[in-house]
């Protein structure tokens, strides 16, 4: 008969068989040992891979949470309290829930509040326009308005306002991974507590230049008056370099800061609509500033 | 057959509109503004007070580093404030503000025209003189003199170059120097020669300003050691590693400096200043700048006070022109649109340039067509598209391996991208972040 066959068939299947062995002992040689959890926490992990975590991927999270020893330090903002809460059952350590965030753009200064006085026509991108010079405004602190940040956002939560030429967050959609903070050479955006029921109060301008100057330059600047942190119950508001700052872990949401600015600098965010009493002593302070 | 260097470069319409026109004194200002930067390095720190008052000549703010430079005052009155502003660079800088009060000099300081050829000063006494006066590169660079004077060790200076090329187009301050102090620039010269002990030294010039050529090799045969070399137009001729290739044919490996291959560069204004400084005692506060445009009145060249707002020379003229859609200080090739006009003068404004609207717009960006034209252009043989794409994708490494470090800035690139692309815009973005990666790498 075909004896060929069979002796193909035989020398192949003795190959097979003396390569099987061989592999088998350089694989027990070189065998990489891997903590099973890592897959697990990383099947647990979002998996967006956005890098707002600090690391440049989830499956690196995943690493860093199986070899951390607590979770301090490590939290992925993309998701909620649940998953983190997971993970940290899951891997023996106590939950420590942070509370979420959104990133928030510090800069008021629309087409109306902050005139043009000069065009920029060079490549669209803010990080040029920042290497080249301070801004198409009088404000040397304000947007640049060519949307680096938008280009960052790797959710869809940001688009920027043909009207205002500013930046919006969809609130929404924003998991505060700090993407657009990092892309923003003017460091305009910050992130910030989400706040109960998502209000938030900060000051929406980061304008460091003396009062009348930053003034001049955009209606709506923060000219460091001060009066904020004078009428601040809880010490939360801080006056740096021309500049108030309201520090989110302090503030408890009173609102007295916002009525008291005279620029209007100070924003609320989801509030409802304010008491008569409240609105008439507003009406009064824009009738002041006006005046002046 | 006229020198030039071989790899790359470009012909742009030359305009020297204002090249007949002779120098003019700016008037004194009301209010001056000096800024504590006019110089690559440490900006300088101020060592008088509000309410101080001053006189011309005076010391302002002393040099804060090793590479940094003293700054004169410019006028005399009292200091009004020392606070930021805009200044010519676009960005929020520390200034001191001067309330212009008559015009009385330091009594060191000689006024006179008379030439003093004479100098018994030795090599070290022409540097710290150099040095005290605060002289940088008037060339636009801004890089402090004295440094380029003082040579490393282990390193040994041959030949001097003298840059007067003004390869820029609508500039004519150099072309203007080199007529008028024609003599002044000479001693100037063998001021810095003494200071870099070396015999030779050579003042490059463009074909383009033949009276200028004429007029320094008449005067030259008085001064020994020097020669003028006539070079056939090319822009960046200017650039210290394309004038040391035309001159001399030796070429400043990457990374490297001039004097590595023997060579220090200086512009003719600096060698102005520092004859002005050594000869007569005074420091540096004053400078050459062109006022141009095609639609100004009367393009001409000024001596100006630093510190001058630039407002004032426009104005003197003849005002801003109606259909004026970009400024830029200094030339049209490598210089800088201003945020606005009420900016101080300072010691690397070697021009004012006023486009027209229709020049100043730029076309839309369309994609690279991978034509090559920026390839073979690039006086200093990078790859412009690739370095824009790189820089577009943030692939800082890949840049660097592409030296983009090594781009300096002329821009030909882009004035001969057919599809309008921002090559220089990606370049400068690339090279101030390598530049931070590579100094944070060394720390």
């Amino acid at each position: 008969m075909n004896m060929t066959i069979i002796y193909t068939i035989l020398s192949l299947s003795i190959l097979g068989g003396i390569s099987a062995v061989i592999l088998y002992f350089v694989a027990q040689q070189f065998k990489v040992v891997e903590d099973p959890r890592i897959g697990d926490v990383e099947s647990m992990l979002p998996g967006a891979n956005c890098g707002g975590c600090g690391f440049p991927g989830c499956r690196n999270m995943a690493e860093q949470l199986v070899k951390a020893e607590s979770m301090e330090g490590l939290n992925c903002p993309v998701s909620d309290a649940s998953v983190m809460t997971g993970i940290a059952t899951y891997l023996g350590f106590e939950a420590t829930i942070q509370e979420p965030k959104v990133a928030v753009a510090r800069c008021n200064g629309t087409c109306e509040h902050r005139p043009k006085i000069n065009t920029y026509d060079g490549a669209n991108s803010c990080v040029i326009a920042a290497v080249l010079y301070s801004g198409d405004t009088g404000c040397s602190f304000g947007c640049l308005g060519e949307g680096d940040c938008v280009v960052a956002c790797k959710f869809g939560a940001m688009y920027m306002d043909p009207l205002t030429g500013l930046p919006v967050i969809i609130e929404d959609k924003c998991v505060a991974c700090g993407a657009c903070v990092k892309a923003c050479p003017k460091h305009i955006i910050e992130l910030r507590n989400k706040g109960k029921n998502s209000r938030r109060i900060y000051v929406s301008c980061i304008n460091k230049d003396k009062g009348a100057v930053a003034k001049k330059a955009c209606a709506v600047a923060c000219i460091g008056c001060g009066k904020c942190v004078k009428v601040c119950p809880f010490e939360a508001i801080t006056l740096a370099n021309n500049l108030a700052y309201i520090d989110y872990n302090k503030c408890k949401l009173c609102r007295k800061c916002v009525v008291e600015c005279p620029t209007n600098s100070i924003h609320e965010i989801n509030f409802p609509p304010r008491k008569a009493a409240e609105a008439v002593m507003e009406n009064h302070n824009e009738n002041t500033i006006q005046t002046n | 057959m006229l020198k030039t260097f071989k790899r790359g470069g470009v012909h742009p319409a030359e305009n020297k509109l204002s090249a007949s026109a002779p120098i003019i004194t700016a008037e004194l200002p009301k209010v001056a503004v000096v800024p504590l930067g006019q110089h690559i390095g440490a900006p300088a720190s101020p060592v008088v007070n509000k309410g101080d008052v001053v006189k011309v000549g005076q010391l302002l703010a002393q040099s804060s580093g090793f590479v940094s430079a003293n700054i004169h005052s410019p006028f005399s009155g009292t200091i009004a404030k020392i606070e930021e502003t805009i200044d010519i660079t676009g960005f929020s800088r520390p200034a001191i503000f001067i309330n212009v009060e008559g015009d009385d000099w330091l009594e060191t300081i000689d006024r006179t025209d008379i030439l003093l050829a004479e100098c018994n000063l030795s090599a070290t006494e022409i540097t710290s003189k150099v040095k005290e006066a605060g002289i940088v590169g008037l060339g636009g660079a801004t890089f402090p003199s004295h440094i380029k004077l003082s040579v490393p060790p282990g390193k040994m200076a041959q030949v001097l170059l003298i840059n007067g090329v003004e390869c820029e187009p609508y500039l004519t301050s150099d072309h203007r120097l080199m007529l008028e102090k024609g003599d002044e620039v000479l001693v100037g010269t063998q001021l810095l020669m003494k200071a870099l002990s070396v015999s030779k030294a050579f003042i490059g010039i463009e074909n383009n300003k033949p009276d200028a050529i004429q007029h320094l090799k008449i005067l030259a045969k008085n001064y020994i050691g020097v020669e003028i070399v006539p070079l056939k137009v090319k822009y960046p001729q200017g650039g210290e590693k394309q004038l040391i290739k035309a001159v001399l044919n030796r070429e400043v490996p990457s990374g490297a400096l001039p004097i590595d291959v023997g060579v220090v560069v200086h512009n003719v204004g600096t060698a102005f200043a520092v004859y002005e400084a050594v000869q007569k005692n005074k420091p540096l506060i004053e400078r050459i700048v062109t006022v141009t445009g095609k639609s100004v009145k009367n393009p001409s060249n000024f001596k100006v006070r630093i510190g001058t707002p630039a407002t004032q020379l426009v104005e003197a003229c003849g005002g801003v022109p109606e259909d004026t859609g970009k400024i830029v200080s200094g030339g049209p090739m490598m210089g800088k649109a201003l945020k606005s006009l009420d900016v101080p003068v300072s010691k690397g404004v070697s021009g004012i340039l006023l486009f027209n609207g229709k020049e100043a717009k730029r076309p839309i960006m369309e994609p690279c067509i991978r034509c090559g034209k920026c390839v073979s252009v690039c006086p200093m043989g990078l790859e412009p598209y690739l370095l824009m794409t790189f820089s577009e994708k943030q692939m800082w490494e890949s840049s660097e391996m592409s030296h983009t470090m090594d781009c300096m800035e002329c821009g030909s690139c882009m004035y001969t991208c057919p599809a309008n692309r921002p090559l220089l815009d990606y370049i400068r973005l690339s090279k101030s972040t390598v530049g931070q990666i590579i100094r944070t790498r060394k720390q």
